[in-house]
C-alpha cells in the first residue's frame, strides 16, 4: 500500500488510523481495501460502518459509506442491497455489534441469503466502550465486567457464530480466519476476496469471521496478543471453512 | 377518471405508496395495520419494488434507513408498540436528514394495550419519541380519501425537506372502508436532486452518511443549529388545517383524525340548537397549525379539544393560545384506551362549556 501515496483511486486513504498499536482492525481494513482494489469495485462499493472502534471507517475508506446504529448493520445493508442489486455492499462490525445487540439482524440476513459480504471482527471484547465482556469472550477471560474471569454458569458460553450460521440453509460461504501472523493474514485475504467475489457473482450471503487482537483491553503486549489469538482463541474458535457452495 | 373504489384506510395508504413510486417497504406484523403488509407484499413486486417482512420493527426501520440512503423512496408502517421500537432508527434517519415515510396506526396503550383505535401516541409523534433534538413532519388524515392523498404528499414532503414524515392515524380510520378516487400523484420535477445518495462514488467524491460528529468540538452543535433552521422553515411553510364555521363561532372544537369527524356532526347539531360552534381540524400535527388557532382566538374565546387520549394535543393548543398571554377558556373531552366520542357527548360538552361562560 505504501507505494500508492498519491493514488486517489486507492480504497485505503493514506491517513494515520486512530486504532491502538497492534489492533486487528488496522490489518482487517488493509485487507478489505486491498481486495476492493484488486477486484476493481471501489466505485460501485457501498460500505457500512459499525458502532464500535471501527465507527470512523469512513475516514479510511475512499468509497461511499453509511454509519449504522449499533447492531443494525445487516438490516441497513439489506435495505441498500435490495434497492441496488448491482452495487457491492460490505458489512463491517464487531462482536458486540453483530453477535449481541444485532444477533437477530445477523441471523436473519444470513437466513434470507442476502447477497452481501460480512466482515465480522471477533476480538472477544467490547473495545470502544472500554473492555466489557462480549458474547465471544472466552471462559476465564478477564474483562471489566468479568473481573474474576468469564463464568459460564452466569454468563453462558462464547458464541461460535460460524457454526451457528452453517446450520442455516441459505448462506453461500462461511469461513473463520485470523490476522495474528503473516500466514493467517494471507489466508484471511483470500477468504475475504472470495466473500466479495461471491457477491459479484450473485452467489449470496458470504460471512468471514476474523479473530482479531485488542491488546489494549486484553492488557497484553502486541506480541502476547498475537499469541493469545493462536493459543486461546483459535482453540475455541477453530479456523476454517464452514460453508462453501462452490 | 373519477371512478371510485371501496378501500380501507390501510389499503389506501398502501395504494398511495405504490402510486408515489415507493421502491422499498419493510414492516413487521401488528394489528391494526396488517392490511398494509398484506397489500404491499402483493403489489410492490408487481412494479419492480421491494417488499420485506422484517424480523422486527428494529430491522424494518433500519432497512428503510439503508434503502433511503441510496435515494430510494422508502416506507415502513406499524402500530404503537412497534413504533416505539423504531424510535432509535427514526432518530438516526432524522439526524442523517434522509427522507422516508413512517405510518403509525395508533392502538390503545400504554404497554400492549389493546387493538382499538387510539390517539395516545401524539406526544411520541410530535415531540420526538427517540433521542435528541429532532422533528418529524406529522400528518393526520380524517378519511380514507385523505389517507390516500396525505400518503402521496408525505413522500414529496420527505424528499423536499429531507426529513422523515409520519402518517399518524388510528385503528378505526385504518380499518374503515370508504369509496375513494386513486388520484395520480403530482410530478416530481421540482423536488431537489438526491446528490447526497449512496450510489457508488463513480465520477465523484465518496458520499458518507453518518450521524456521529465528534470533531471539531462544536461539530454537533453546528448540525443542531442547521437542523433547527430547517425545522423553523418547515414550521413557517407547512402548517395545515381545515376550518368549518369558525368565522362567527363562540366556541371552536379542535380535533384531528376520527374525533374531528364526530366533532363535525356535533357542531352541526349545536348550530341547530342555536349555538355558534365551529371546528378546527389540524392536518399537520407537526408543525402544529398554531397561526390559524391564534387568528381564531382573536374573536373566539372558548375552545374544546377532543382527543382519543387523556389529553396530549391540548398541550399544543395551550401553547398556541397562551403564547400571547391570552385569557382563553380551553376545555377537554377525551380518554385513552380505545374510547371514542359520540356526537351527543361532544354536543353536551359544547353546551356545558358555553353554559359555563354565561354564568
Ligand atoms: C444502542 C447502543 N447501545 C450501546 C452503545 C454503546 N456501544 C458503543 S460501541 C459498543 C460495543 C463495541 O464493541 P464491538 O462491537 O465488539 O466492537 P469493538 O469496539 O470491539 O471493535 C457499545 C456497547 C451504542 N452506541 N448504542
Ligand atoms: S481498544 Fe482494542 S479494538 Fe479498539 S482500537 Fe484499541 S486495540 Fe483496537
Amino acid at each position: 500500500m505504501e507505494n500508492n501515496k498519491e493514488n486517489k483511486e486507492a480504497t485505503l486513504r493514506q491517513v494515520k488510523m486512530h486504532y491502538c498499536p497492534g489492533c486487528g482492525h488496522t490489518i482487517a481494513h488493509r485487507i478489505v481495501a486491498d481486495v476492493i482494489d484488486e477486484l476493481g469495485i471501489r466505485e460501485k462499493t457501498i460500505g457500512s460502518a459499525p458502532v464500535g472502534c471501527a465507527v470512523l471507517l469512513y475516514d479510511y475508506f475512499n468509497c461511499d459509506i453509511i454509519e449504522c446504529p449499533h447492531g443494525r448493520i445487516p438490516a441497513v445493508a439489506t435495505g441498500i442491497k435490495r434497492t441496488n442489486p448491482d452495487k457491492i455492499i460490505f458489512v463491517y462490525g464487531g462482536d458486540g455489534d453483530l453477535l449481541s445487540i444485532g444477533m437477530a439482524e445477523t441471523i436473519h440476513a444470513a437466513n434470507r441469503g442476502e447477497n452481501f459480504t460480512v466482515i465480522f471482527i471477533n476480538n472477544a471484547i467490547y473495545g470502544m466502550t472500554g473492555g466489557q465482556m462480549a458474547p465471544t469472550t472466552l471462559i476465564g477471560q478477564k474483562t471489566i465486567t468479568t473481573q474474576d474471569g468469564r463464568d459460564a454458569d452466569t454468563t453462558g458460553m462464547p458464541i461460535r457464530i460460524c457454526e451457528m450460521l452453517a446450520t442455516l440453509g441459505k448462506p453461500a460461504y462461511i469461513e473463520r480466519v485470523a490476522v495474528n501472523d503473516a500466514q493467517n493474514i494471507a489466508r484471511a485475504k483470500s477468504a475475504i476476496k472470495k466473500a466479495f467475489k461471491n457477491q459479484i457473482e450473485g452467489k449470496g450471503f458470504s460471512f468471514v469471521e476474523v479473530l482479531s487482537m485488542c491488546p489494549t483491553n486484553w492488557k497484553l503486549s502486541i506480541k502476547d496478543a498475537c499469541r493469545f489469538v493462536n493459543n486461546e482463541m483459535a482453540g475455541y474458535f477453530p479456523l476454517g471453512k464452514f460453508r462453501d457452495i462452490d | 377518471m373519477t371512478e371510485k373504489i371501496l378501500m380501507k384506510g390501510n389499503e389506501a395508504m398502501s395504494a398511495a405508496a405504490v402510486k408515489a413510486g415507493c421502491k422499498f417497504y419493510a414492516g413487521y406484523p401488528i394489528t391494526p395495520q396488517n392490511e398494509v403488509t398484506q397489500y404491499l407484499s402483493r403489489e410492490l413486486p408487481k412494479v419492480g419494488s421491494v417488499f420485506i417482512q422484517a424480523e422486527s420493527e428494529l430491522a424494518a426501520i433500519n432497512m428503510v434507513f439503508g434503502a433511503s440512503s441510496t435515494g430510494a423512496r422508502a416506507m415502513t408502517s406499524s402500530s404503537s408498540p412497534g413504533i416505539s421500537l423504531k424510535q432509535e432508527g427514526i432518530s438516526y434517519i432524522a439526524a442523517a436528514e434522509l427522507p422516508c415515510v413512517i405510518v403509525n396506526v395508533m392502538r390503545g396503550g400504554p404497554g400492549l394495550g389493546n387493538i382499538m383505535g387510539s390517539q395516545g401516541d401524539y406526544f411520541q409523534a410530535t415531540k420526538g419519541g427517540g433521542h435528541g433534538d429532532y422533528r418529524l413532519i406529522v400528518l393526520a388524515p380524517s378519511s380514507v380519501q385523505e389517507t390516500y392523498n396525505l400518503t402521496i404528499m408525505a413522500f414529496d414532503l420527505a424528499d423536499k425537506y429531507r426529513n422523515p414524515v409520519m402518517i399518524l392515524t388510528d385503528g378505526v380510520l385504518a380499518q374503515m372502508a370508504e369509496a375513494i378516487e386513486l388520484k395520480e400523484p403530482p410530478s416530481h420535477h421540482n423536488l431537489p436532486r438526491k446528490d447526497w445518495a449512496l450510489t457508488g462514488c463513480k465520477g465523484r467524491k465518496p458520499n458518507v452518511i453518518k450521524t456521529l460528529h465528534l470533531y471539531p468540538a462544536d461539530a454537533l452543535e453546528k448540525v443542531n443549529i442547521m437542523l433547527d433552521r430547517k425545522y423553523k422553515k418547515i414550521e413557517d411553510e407547512l402548517q395545515k388545517c381545515e376550518k368549518i364555521n369558525c368565522d362567527d363561532a363562540d366556541i371552536v372544537v379542535i380535533a384531528y383524525g376520527l374525533p374531528s369527524r364526530i366533532g363535525k356532526s356535533a357542531i352541526k347539531k349545536a348550530r341547530l340548537d342555536g349555538i355558534k360552534a365551529g371546528l378546527l381540524r389540524p392536518i399537520t400535527l407537526w408543525p402544529f397549525p398554531k397561526k390559524e388557532i391564534q387568528e381564531i382566538s382573536k374573536k373566539c374565546k372558548k375552545f374544546l379539544v377532543v382527543e382519543m387520549s387523556n389529553g396530549q394535543m391540548i398541550e399544543d393548543v395551550k401553547l398556541a393560545l397562551y403564547e400571547n398571554g391570552n385569557e382563553i377558556d380551553i376545555s377537554f373531552l377525551g380518554r385513552g384506551g380505545g374510547w371514542y366520542p359520540k356526537p351527543e357527548e361532544v354536543l353536551n360538552k359544547i353546551k356545558e362549556v358555553i353554559g359555563n361562560g354565561k354564568q
